[in-house]
């Protein structure tokens, strides 16, 4: 048994070693070689070629003229991640979800309150959700064309165009991504 | 396309079972085969540096030595890392050392396999930590799980007083499971957009003008051997339901199938050493018919959502989307949290505190009974612990020689047993109590009334079952929460796993009794049901007062 304790300490040295510097290194190493844009965040450009977040992190907009995201406690901080966690029966959660509710009325006037999707007024596991559901983002649309005097029947084709489907047609959820649409947006009303 | 999709995620992990058991049992069978030319020659060079010369079975106790040493040791190291993290190399975001009591929960987490984390990847660990400590645990700890669960299975499936070398079947794990598997994983994942790198936390100007920063890091290579090896914990906070962890539903899927694919493929692996294949899989049906009835309650649960939120007059037609992601919505979500917990792998895609009463009474359940599935290594030898009960109780009510795999189940095994099913309890209800009756305890508890009970309840569940995923609102690091939790996740993981190591010694020492016309069969239908009957009885009457008082009771409130 002594002879166990020397070789157990060895092997924890080895192990250290291997799986704890080499194997992420390695594994680091060949991401960065072969898939650097994956590698590196997914990040995307806008139209002239500056970088302006990650396809992958959520972004919170002011303008009530661009697609808004979901709630998030964190307000889209991607130096860290979460959410509140409330419980079903946390009465916090009610309200913050009729004061959320409260809002998008004011805002969205001309769209009944029974259309609004869930997703859209709750917050996301990490905070940081990129996506919207599509039917999240049709409602946006009359709010949107007013602001922005963009025609529905464009704005539902960018919704369209930007709308993913299920991976492989088959996992997932069909969804929106919110940063990628808003790009686009965006230079539409800049013409 | 919900139960579409849960289906095929199924189909695919049954038809895994067959050649990945088959696998398992080859590198862990000592039987000379084609593996050995391949990884042959790094092993021994492994036994060169570690200096393992004397390479003959153990005996349990011996076995048991080696592995509480090997842990032992790289607690000990893992401690001193996190506690001068800040003078060690790759911490580009200038994170300091750890807190005592915080290092000490965290290293006994990952040590366990329970990767409870009471810290926030993001900003509590340098990228040298992460992986030094974090991915290296995750690799090791599952290694001993692994090599547990073998070193159970020969002892209950051969004869002698040996069962086999502790430090060569850790050695294997991860040289012909663990490393070519998370590489190939990590690959993938980053293929599929999850990152990997070593620069620091990014800065961008978002659409708005705004600042945004963004924690990155080498997030692929610890995400692949996070479910592989059944361990859970997070490189951020928000673990798998960061788009950086998990950016898709075709991740989702492969993080599933990771951390699913090996605790299903055991009883196959158990069935080929007890040389009677239907062994195996009435194990393997028992564990999937218990599966079933969880995953179908969390799916049903959360798809009609939270009452409260379902009178509010929106439309609530898609169901509890609180704490989800959109790409993984109900489905994904669903079935993420069932085989998390009944992997006791304890990654999350949605927060298990924000589900509804009866979808996070499924997880609850799940680790209470900790057997359906189970963690690396660790939940087979739980099944079959449970089976040796089921043999027992049957046996004697029907007036039987209680006999399993040819042996006789005499009082020894039965006390280790005994042992072993009430330390689950003990140290589950027992804390929750404890933390109920002091300030310290109670502080922490973020949502008020009956989900309080099950944010605590969870807590310690998750400690013993090693899981590791929690109900995350509740405050936890706290010196007693990091000492309390510590306590419960090492006699969690160890007094069980002694307790089942010198079972499977006195099994092998054991004379094999012929079957006879008075043999209690157990590889077949019949003995499903008795498992299955041993499992709830047991297993689920223990809980259910705590059960009724956490999420059932509030169930009833939300009306």
């Amino acid at each position: 048994m002594k002879n166990y304790g020397i070789v157990a300490i060895r092997a924890s040295i080895v192990f250290i070693v291997i799986c704890g510097i080499l194997y992420p290194l390695a594994c680091t190493g060949l991401a960065q070689l072969f898939m650097p844009s994956q590698a590196n965040g997914s990040l995307v450009s806008n139209t002239d070629g500056e970088v302006v977040g990650s396809a992958l992190i959520g972004q919170h907009y002011d303008n009530p003229a661009y697609f808004q995201s979901r709630v998030s406690s964190i307000d889209y901080n991607g130096a860290g991640s979460g959410s509140n966690n409330y419980g079903p029966s946390n009465p916090v959660l009610l309200q913050r979800t009729k004061d959320s509710i409260e809002a998008w009325t004011t805002a969205n006037p001309d769209v009944p309150v029974s259309e609004l999707p869930i997703a859209l007024v709750t917050n996301s596991g990490s905070g940081l959700d990129p996506h919207i559901t599509p039917a999240s983002a049709e409602v946006q649309i009359p709010r949107i064309s007013k602001l922005t005097g963009i025609s529905q029947e464009r704005l539902h084709e960018l919704v369209k165009k930007h709308t993913a489907g299920r991976d492989l047609g088959l996992f997932g959820e069909p969804r929106v991504n919110v940063l990628e649409l808003n790009i686009e947006l965006q230079t539409m009303i800049a013409k | 396309m919900g139960i579409v999709q849960i289906a095929v995620v199924l189909a695919v992990l049954v038809l895994l079972v067959k050649p990945l058991g088959t696998y398992v049992y080859h590198v862990f069978s000592n039987e000379p085969n084609k593996t050995d030319r391949i990884f042959g020659s790094v092993e021994r060079f492994i036994y060169g540096l570690i200096g393992l010369r004397n390479r003959e079975g153990m005996t349990w106790k011996k076995y048991v030595g080696a592995l509480l040493l090997t842990n032992a040791a790289l607690t000990l190291i893992c401690y001193l890392i996190l506690r001068i993290q800040q003078i060690l190399p790759f911490n580009p975001n200038d994170v300091g050392a750890m807190e005592q009591t915080l290092s000490f929960n965290t290293v006994i987490s990952f040590i366990t396999n329970t990767n409870l984390q009471h810290y926030s990847g993001e900003s509590g660990l340098s990228y040298f930590s992460q992986m030094a400590v974090i991915m290296m645990m995750m690799f090791t700890s599952a290694a001993t799980g692994f090599s547990a669960a073998i070193a159970f299975i020969r002892g209950m499936t051969s004869r002698g007083n040996t069962i086999g070398n502790f430090f060569m079947d850790f050695v294997k794990a991860h040289t012909r499971i663990f490393l070519p598997a998370a590489i190939i994983v990590t690959l993938v994942l980053v293929a599929l957009h999850v990152p990997q790198t070593l620069q620091s936390t990014l800065t961008v100007t978002t659409l708005e003008g705004a600042v945004q920063n963004i924690a990155i890091g080498p997030v692929a290579s610890l995400e692949s051997i996070k479910h592989l090896g059944t361990n859970g914990g997070g490189f951020f906070g928000a673990n798998s339901s960061h788009p950086f962890e998990n950016p898709n539903g075709l991740t989702n899927v492969i993080e599933i199938l990771s951390m699913w694919a090996l605790p299903a493929a055991l009883p196959y692996t158990f069935g080929l050493f007890a040389r009677n294949r239907k062994q195996g899989w009435v194990i393997f049906s028992a564990m999937m018919a218990l599966f079933f009835v969880f995953l179908a309650t969390v799916y049903s649960a959360e798809l009609h959502g939270n009452p409260a939120m379902n009178a509010l007059g929106i439309d609530t037609s898609q169901g509890s989307m609180e704490g989800k992601e959109v790409r993984f919505g109900i489905p994904q979500s669903a079935l993420f949290t069932a085989v998390t917990t009944a992997a006791t792998t304890g990654t999350v895609n949605n927060m298990h505190d924000t589900l509804t009463p009866l979808g996070g009474l499924v997880p609850l359940a799940e680790m209470m009974l900790n057997c359906v599935f189970g963690g690396k290594g660790v939940g087979l030898i739980n099944m079959l612990m449970y089976a040796i009960l089921g043999v027992f109780i049957a046996g004697l009510m029907v007036g039987r020689t209680p006999e399993f795999l040819g042996r006789k189940i005499e009082p020894l095994e039965m006390k280790l047993i005994a042992i072993a099913i009430l330390m689950h309890p003990l140290i589950i209800l027992g804390p929750t109590a404890i933390a109920f009756l002091t300030e310290l305890g109670k502080g922490a508890i973020s949502n008020a009334g009956f989900h309080g009970i099950t944010q605590v309840l969870y807590e310690y569940t998750s400690s013993a079952a090693n899981n590791g995923s929690g109900f995350e609102g509740l405050a936890d690091n706290t010196s007693f929460w990091n000492i309390t939790t510590g306590i419960v996740m090492l006699l969690g993981r160890y007094v069980s796993m002694i307790a089942m190591l010198a079972v499977a010694g006195s099994f092998a020492r054991k004379q094999w009794v012929p079957e006879t016309i008075g043999t209690l069969r157990t590889d077949n239908r019949w003995f499903v049901g008795i498992l299955i009957g041993t499992v709830l009885i047991i297993g689920a009457l223990t809980f259910l007062p705590a059960i009724a008082l956490g999420p059932i009771a509030e169930h009833l409130t939300l009306g």
